[in-house]
């Protein structure tokens, strides 16, 4: 698996389309479910965002409240007739391909105000050929259970116009530091997206393995 | 002075009157809506459209053109106004483009009532829009700015205006195209991407022949399908748009590339980083081809090892069928990733048409017209193109190889043997002639590239073996003295810069910069080595080590033309020159590798066509430029 390089070189994407619409309809996935990439209008999703938002937890001590920083990262595996090929998380930002970007590495998490704050992006059509799977994870670098972290949300969001389409809640997780989101697939000519939702447990997607592989 | 603007970029405007200049492609509607100190719009009349032209202190166009006008006098705006924002809009109806995708960029510059241009800005990368705030006038401490906003809707004109807290978005939207619509039919649009043979220029549609000669046209007016695109306008009647090539079938066509089309504070750069993005493009567009390609064919391997594994399935036919059958899907893959890699290829391709023209000398190959207008220039520019580099894949989109100025870290021309030894009908006497050759072009280039008096070249040329190859700059007088020849010469040459490193850095550590002997060169310093290590003893040696380290931050560079193995009697001691220095090849080579993936791009190095007389001519313009300054 070609983890060779820390890239510092964010690319500027340049072939991606940028502007926004107001509207917002939203899916509430539940574990299993599988959702179409397919746009309302019938032209499929071109580029999407897996957006990772958390609120570092608060817990009482002696002094009173205390923030304990929370490190949740987001990582997207390629994977070619169920071999892992490729994968972009925060050691390797962008794919060798340029095709799946990572937005960096945050390590404390937002005030919970909804925003992303880890986000890998997608470009649906520069997906090489042979990259028939793309699985979103979760991982709590830092240990602590998801049980410890509020507002925590996966969503995927077509990245052309900024609608959400699928949300999953992350927060009561329960005893686990890591989660396997959801996968994107090809289906015929477009992309379909599956929510998997499997609790997992390990520092870095490479602990995720053996959880993920089943799930192909 | 004309500030050109990037996205989110502002700039002051020195008066209350200004002009907006329009121009686009294609007809656009143009409109200006006024925001207060919230941003928000207070009612539909805060917003100047061709239905309602005239606001106090603005007015806009009545109609879709490709050009407009917008006069904007901010004094003259409502008290409350803190915003102006300057929107355009593709005007709807038949045959109309539904999106800016594959139009031209539009452009739009603010002028002053003088007609002098104070900021400009071309709204690049949209593509599935059809509206947009291109710029803003906005109030930010009493003082009036101009900011490039580019903001896109996909959902036209009623998405913007209700992203400005219109509530009435929809019906005004409607109203503003009807207008629009109505304006059409009477006035003729101008039909940008069509042949028109029979009627050129803006003549009136009244004038145009009659399609079949007659004077009634029989056809029906709406089914225009069946003529061929390229036949004479007929298709065109009153109150239509003639349709945009490649919008009716429904398939998108790739955004036309626009040259400078990155960030950046000026051309320059923009045009530097999207060299740059080309380059990732490329390189990432390959790795993703390779990788399909590999992984088409280790997954072949694997089924037939797998069908043969199987002793049941070695009899007989089956092994044939499955056989034929992984290499049918192994091809199918190939096919693919190949179709996906020519899109891409086909998308630089034409990025690479319309950016190499583009580009400043500095940037440009030396066949490039903008080496035959050269003049020395009054900056040093932020980038130097060392080469071009290609891909096998696409041996013929070729990427300029930049360095960014002042240089950080040496060049070195080797004119030893290639290590891929592939050197072939290139002889050891023909490579370090070639060597020699390609020294001269990098030098006369970075001198060109410099204004005439900021970079002084020296020369060691120890036995004299380079002659031929200096004889253009000798000639042209760009070289202030003979090459330094002899040991004697290294020495004095060698000497002298070191003392200038020297004193230059401690004047700048000392701040005392005023404080240099008169009899310093102030210039930059580029010197060029031939033949290391003849005439090289070891003091001089160790001097060339120090002019390579510490050379680049007080502005004396070093080009050396060497041959690795020439130099070993030197041992371990030169591995550090050589490592710190970027080694360049005189014939097509690929031995360097590129940030992201690390392939192995061949280089080839900037040589001007062969008879052509380019590069005398630039320095011959460098030393005029010179004596006219007095120097």
């Amino acid at each position: 698996m070609p983890l060779r390089r820390v890239l510092c070189l964010v690319a500027v994407g340049r072939w991606r389309p940028r502007f926004r619409e107001g509207t917002h309809v939203s899916v509430n996935l539940s574990k299993g479910q599988g959702i179409s990439l397919q746009k309302s209008d019938g032209a499929t999703l071109t580029a999407v965002r897996m957006g990772l938002g958390w609120q570092a937890a608060q817990r009482r001590g002696l002094f009173g409240k205390r923030t304990k920083e929370i490190d949740l990262d987001a990582s997207a595996v390629l994977f070619a007739d169920k071999q892992p090929v490729d994968v972009v998380f925060f050691r390797h930002l962008v794919s060798d391909d340029g095709s799946v970007k990572h937005t960096g590495d945050n390590l404390v998490g937002g005030a919970g105000q909804g925003g992303d704050d880890e986000a890998i992006l997608v470009d649906l059509q520069r997906v090489p050929v042979h990259i028939d799977q793309i699985v979103f994870t979760v991982n709590s670098f830092t240990g602590q259970t998801f049980a410890e972290v509020e507002n925590a949300f996966c969503r995927l969001v077509d990245e052309t116009n900024g609608q959400e389409m699928a949300r999953y809640t992350l927060t009561g997780g329960g005893q686990y530091t890591a989660q396997i989101m959801a996968k994107v697939h090809r289906q015929g000519s477009g992309w379909q997206m599956t929510a998997l939702g499997e609790p997992a447990n390990g520092r870095t997607f490479q602990d995720l393995m053996p959880t993920i592989l089943p799930k192909l | 002075m004309t500030a050109e603007l990037v996205r989110g970029q502002n700039h002051p405007l020195p008066g209350a009157r200004v002009e907006i200049r329009v121009s686009a492609g294609t007809p656009v509607v143009a409109g200006a809506t006024l925001n207060d100190a919230q941003g928000r719009m207070r009612d539909a009349g805060w917003i100047a459209h061709p239905a309602a032209p005239q606001l106090p202190g603005v007015e806009v166009s009545r109609q879709a053109a490709a050009v407009h006008h917008l006069a904007v006098d901010l004094d003259a705006l409502r008290e409350d106004v803190h915003r102006v924002n300057v929107l355009l809009a593709l005007p709807t109806g038949p045959g109309a483009p539904a999106d800016f995708a594959g139009l031209a960029a539009p452009f739009l510059a603010v002028t002053g009532l003088d007609g002098e241009q104070i900021a400009s800005y071309t709204v690049t990368g949209l593509s599935a829009e059809s509206a947009v705030v291109a710029l803003e006038l906005y109030l930010r401490q009493g003082t009036w700015k101009v900011r490039a906003v580019g903001q896109g809707y996909a959902g036209g004109l009623a998405a913007m205006l209700a992203d400005q807290g219109l509530a009435e978005a929809h019906t005004l939207a409607d109203t503003i195209n009807e207008t629009v619509a109505a304006g059409m039919a009477r006035s003729v649009a101008p039909a940008p991407d069509r042949p028109t043979r029979h009627a050129p220029g803006n003549r009136p549609e009244a004038e145009r022949p009659t399609p079949g000669g007659g004077p009634i046209d029989y056809r029906h007016p709406r089914r225009a399908a069946s003529t061929p695109p390229a036949a004479p306008s007929t298709a065109a009647r009153p109150g239509t748009v003639p349709p945009q090539g490649g919008a009716a079938d429904g398939s998108r066509p790739a955004a036309a590339p626009v040259a400078g089309d990155a960030p950046g504070w000026s051309m320059e750069e923009r045009l530097y980083n999207q060299v740059w993005g080309m380059f990732e493009d490329l390189a990432r567009s390959v790795a993703a081809y390779r990788s399909a390609v590999d992984f088409a064919d280790s997954r072949m391997e694997r089924e037939l090892d797998s069908v043969l594994d199987d002793p049941r399935a070695r009899v007989g036919s089956a092994v044939e069928t499955a056989r034929a059958e992984a290499q049918a899907r192994h091809s199918a893959l190939v096919e693919q990733a190949r179709a996906v890699l020519e899109r891409d290829m086909a998308q630089l391709e034409a990025e690479s048409e319309v950016v190499e023209p583009a580009l400043p000398p500095a940037l440009a190959r030396w066949d490039n017209p903008v080496w035959q207008a050269y003049e020395p220039p009054a900056e040093p520019p932020m980038a130097l193109r060392v080469g071009d580099l290609s891909i096998p894949e696409r041996a013929g989109l070729r990427i300029p190889m930049l360095v960014r100025l002042p240089l950080e870290r040496g060049l070195w021309i080797d004119s030893g043997r290639l290590r891929g030894g592939e050197a072939g009908p290139v002889d050891g006497d023909e490579l370090r002639r070639l060597a020699q050759l390609t020294a001269t072009a990098l030098a006369a280039r970075i001198v060109a590239v410099h204004p005439a008096d900021e970079l002084t070249l020296q020369v060691i040329d120890p036995a004299g073996s380079a002659a031929g190859a200096l004889l253009p700059l000798v000639e042209s007088g760009v070289l202030p003295e003979a090459p330094a020849a002899g040991a004697s010469g290294v020495a004095r040459t060698l000497e002298r810069l070191t003392r200038r490193v020297d004193l230059v850095q401690m004047a700048v550590r000392n701040q005392a910069t005023d404080a240099l002997p008169p009899d310093l060169d102030l210039a930059d310093q580029l010197l060029i080595v031939h033949d290391f290590p003849h005439g090289f003893d070891d003091r001089a040696v160790n001097q060339l080590r120090y002019l390579a380290d510490e050379g680049p931050s007080v502005g004396v560079g070093l080009l050396m033309v060497a041959d690795r193995e020439e130099a070993r009697g030197y041992g371990p001691v030169l591995d550090p020159l050589w490592r710190s220095l970027l080694r360049l090849t005189p014939v097509p080579d690929d031995h360097l590798a590129d940030p992201w993936v690390g392939h192995a791009w061949t280089y080839e190095p900037p040589l001007a066509p062969s008879g052509s007389q380019v590069v005398p001519q630039v320095l011959r313009r460098v030393v005029a430029a010179r004596h006219s300054s007095g120097g």
